[in-house]
């Protein structure tokens, strides 16, 4: 007997939380448009161009915090490697949106711009299919969940734990940005992809076209925070914790974590490479600087500014590290890293559970003062809270 | 009598089950992975030796336990009691030497899940629990089931599932605070705890390393009266100091002096023995 998906994702969420996914839906798909095609430039509550191709690039980053946290927060593997996957997913989907391109490049060629100033007569065997829409959303999912799952395989499967296994994701991402920017990779070296035209047909500057991967990016997020609550609240997720913090004991009572070491890292990766493909529309540009390791490091700072263990956390984190880059890097450009350094170590320092932690610290205090309160009110002993027997308990759990 | 019932509970009768080469020569018919009590003997170490940097852990450790038996092992720090229960779960491989859960099941060529599934629960020094997990999801966890990704992505506790747990609870003394996170239980209820995640998980032998440390002396002879119990049903390995909790378990005693077995016997036999009493004494 299995839940059916449809109770199991009613039950994860709750009344309350379908509502605030319906209110966040319908803003992003109605008020927004709405608000960009309608009013005028002056109006006050015009949404400019800027601000959605903005709104939409930290979306699309809060994915991958979203991700990022999955490995982190919940399992207690943290990878500064990540944004080798989101870039993965970033170029998949780049090949496809530089054969949309057409003859309209500078040198009118079939072949991509930067192929034919290599001298390339074809394109190479791995860009096949790539003028395919889908083949390419497909490859922007797959390529790195498999370069995740080899190289979890092995890590994992080696016991590789800890500052080690961040060490070696560092590595690897590293490594891999050297090599997209040989020339001869085949990807457009240091210059990257850039200058698109179109994405199935339409032009891909259009506001409608902006305002449609806008309402993609914002569907992904909720449903990437959406499966996180179903798998966390699963049997699995309570293993995966379990894994993080405990793992010894995790082996001997017969689990593999091998196995969900890796699915739960291979997932992560895949959401990573989603994230990037609805990214590379949006601002228009993929180069290898995305794969270098501050990029990724970057990421484990959104998630812990936001708050680990939590799915909320990481998009917070993602929104306020993101909106204040934004602001820093036009008003203080060379001040930026100082900033974003001084951030991680007043986080990890004061607000280690980060944003959330804070925010539940204040609740807990009111709570207390209120508490204090009543029972000055009140002076009369109140009777113990009893503590739920496990009929209770089992109801709960066999939901 | 135990061999016999066991050659007819394996006979062919169904014709169906699978034989393979070496039942035709010994007249017993195994599925591969299934443990073979039919000598009695449920766990087998012969001359194991595990080198620690040239340190030798365990030295030549010879040592058998019977089906339903419940063994106490004492011994002075270092003595190798838990690198001993490190190579019975595969945590540690040794060096040489044979370990054999039944007579048929190499314990030295599985890894720590395969262990586990095959029947040996372990209880370890320190009480190791998932504290961030309540009581109940820690014995959910623990119990008995198909452990696979695949299948704990979907998984549901059935009546049958509830009932185990809520018995464990019981017995374990901890059913007024199963939705409690573990990490706010005392101590001694933290063992109990860990001793309840290897009861749900239905092992043929369970290894219990210090037990009772920490606990009350109520809650002391409680976990013996737990124990005495078990004998029969499980085999037991229970490694402790406390010689009162050994003396009220009541079964053999085996005292371990670097890394191998220095005696055997009941506790006042082991007690007299003037070789244990030098070296619980003699320094």
């Amino acid at each position: 007997m299995r839940t059916p998906l449809t109770v199991k994702l009613f039950a994860g969420l709750g009344p309350r939380g379908w509502l605030a996914v319906a209110a966040i839906a319908f803003t992003a798909w109605v008020l927004v448009p709405m608000a960009h095609l309608m009013l005028p430039e002056g109006h006050p509550l015009h949404v400019s161009t800027y601000a959605i191709t903005l709104i939409g690039k930290i979306l699309c980053y809060a994915v991958v915090a979203v991700a990022m946290d999955l490995i982190w927060g919940f399992g207690g593997i943290l990878s500064l490697g990540h944004g080798l996957f989101f870039a993965l997913g970033g170029y998949s989907f780049g090949m496809y949106l530089m054969r949309q391109i057409g003859r309209e490049g500078s040198y009118q060629s079939d072949l991509p711009d930067f192929m034919v100033f290599l001298d390339w007569k074809e394109l190479p065997w791995y860009w096949t299919g790539s003028d395919h829409f889908l083949w390419a959303l497909f490859l922007a999912i797959a390529v790195p969940g498999v370069v995740a799952w080899i190289f979890g395989y092995f890590a994992f499967r080696s016991r590789i734990k800890g500052v080690y296994f961040s060490i070696i994701t560092q590595a690897m991402t590293y490594a891999a940005m050297l090599f997209f920017f040989r020339n001869e990779t085949g990807f457009g070296g240091n210059n990257g992809f850039t200058d698109f035209k179109r994405i199935l047909g339409y032009s891909i500057t259009a506001p409608e076209t902006r305002l449609v991967l806008f309402g993609l990016s914002v569907a992904l997020l909720l449903a990437v925070i959406i499966l996180g609550k179903v798998l966390i609240a699963s049997k699995f997720g309570k293993v995966l914790t379990a894994i993080r913090d405990s793992e010894n004991r995790v082996m001997f009572i017969g689990y593999n974590p091998v196995h969900y070491k890796l699915f739960i890292w291979t997932l992560s990766a895949m959401l990573c490479g989603l994230a990037g493909a609805l990214y590379v529309p949006q601002v228009g540009i993929i180069n290898p600087s995305e794969m270098s390791v501050a990029n990724s490091i970057e990421i484990a700072i959104w998630v812990a500014v936001g708050g680990r263990g939590t799915l909320i956390g990481p998009v917070l984190g993602a929104g306020i590290v993101n909106l204040s880059k934004t602001w820093f890097t036009t008003s203080f450009p060379e001040y930026w890293l100082f900033f974003l350094g001084l951030l991680f170590i007043l986080v990890t320092l004061y607000l280690p559970q980060g944003v959330v932690g804070l925010w539940a610290k204040i609740k807990a205090r009111r709570a207390e003062k209120a508490a204090i309160a009543a029972s000055r009110a009140d002076p009369a002993p109140r009777a113990p809270v009893s503590e739920s027997k496990i009929p209770n308990g089992t109801a709960a759990k066999g939901a | 009598m135990r061999v016999e019932s066991s050659i007819s509970r394996n006979a062919p009768a169904d014709g169906q089950q699978e034989h393979w080469d070496g039942a035709a020569n010994t007249g017993h018919v195994l599925k591969p992975g299934e443990l073979d009590l039919s000598h009695g003997v449920m766990l087998y170490l012969d001359d194991i030796t595990v080198s620690f940097d040239g340190f030798r852990a365990l030295n030549k450790l010879s040592l058998q336990i019977d089906t339903g038996e419940l063994r106490c092992i004492i011994g002075p720090n270092g003595a190798g009691k838990t690198t001993m229960m490190d190579v019975i779960t595969g945590k540690t491989r040794p060096d040489s030497g044979k370990a054999f859960f039944g007579q048929t099941i190499d314990l030295t060529r599985l890894t720590e899940p395969q262990i586990a599934h095959a029947g040996i629960g372990r209880k370890f020094q320190k009480p190791t629990i998932f504290e961030n997990h309540s009581v109940f999801e820690n014995l959910e966890l623990a119990l008995k089931t198909d452990k696979r990704v695949k299948k704990s992505l979907f998984a549901r506790l059935f009546g049958d599932d509830l009932d185990k747990i809520a018995d464990t609870l019981r017995q374990i003394r901890l059913a007024d605070q199963a939705d409690r996170p573990a990490g706010l239980l005392s101590h001694g209820q933290k063992q109990w705890l860990e001793i309840g995640m290897l009861l749900v998980q239905d092992p043929k032998l369970l290894l219990l390393d210090e037990p009772v440390a920490g606990m009350t002396d109520d809650e002391t002879e409680r976990t013996a009266e737990l124990f005495v119990s078990l004998k029969g049903k499980h085999s037991l390995m229970v490694v402790e100091h406390d010689m009162a909790f050994v003396e009220a378990l009541g079964g053999k005693v085996t005292v371990l002096c670097e890394g191998s077995v220095l005696a055997e016997g009941d506790l006042a036999t082991v007690q007299a023995d003037p070789r244990v009493i030098e070296v619980y004494l003699g320094r």
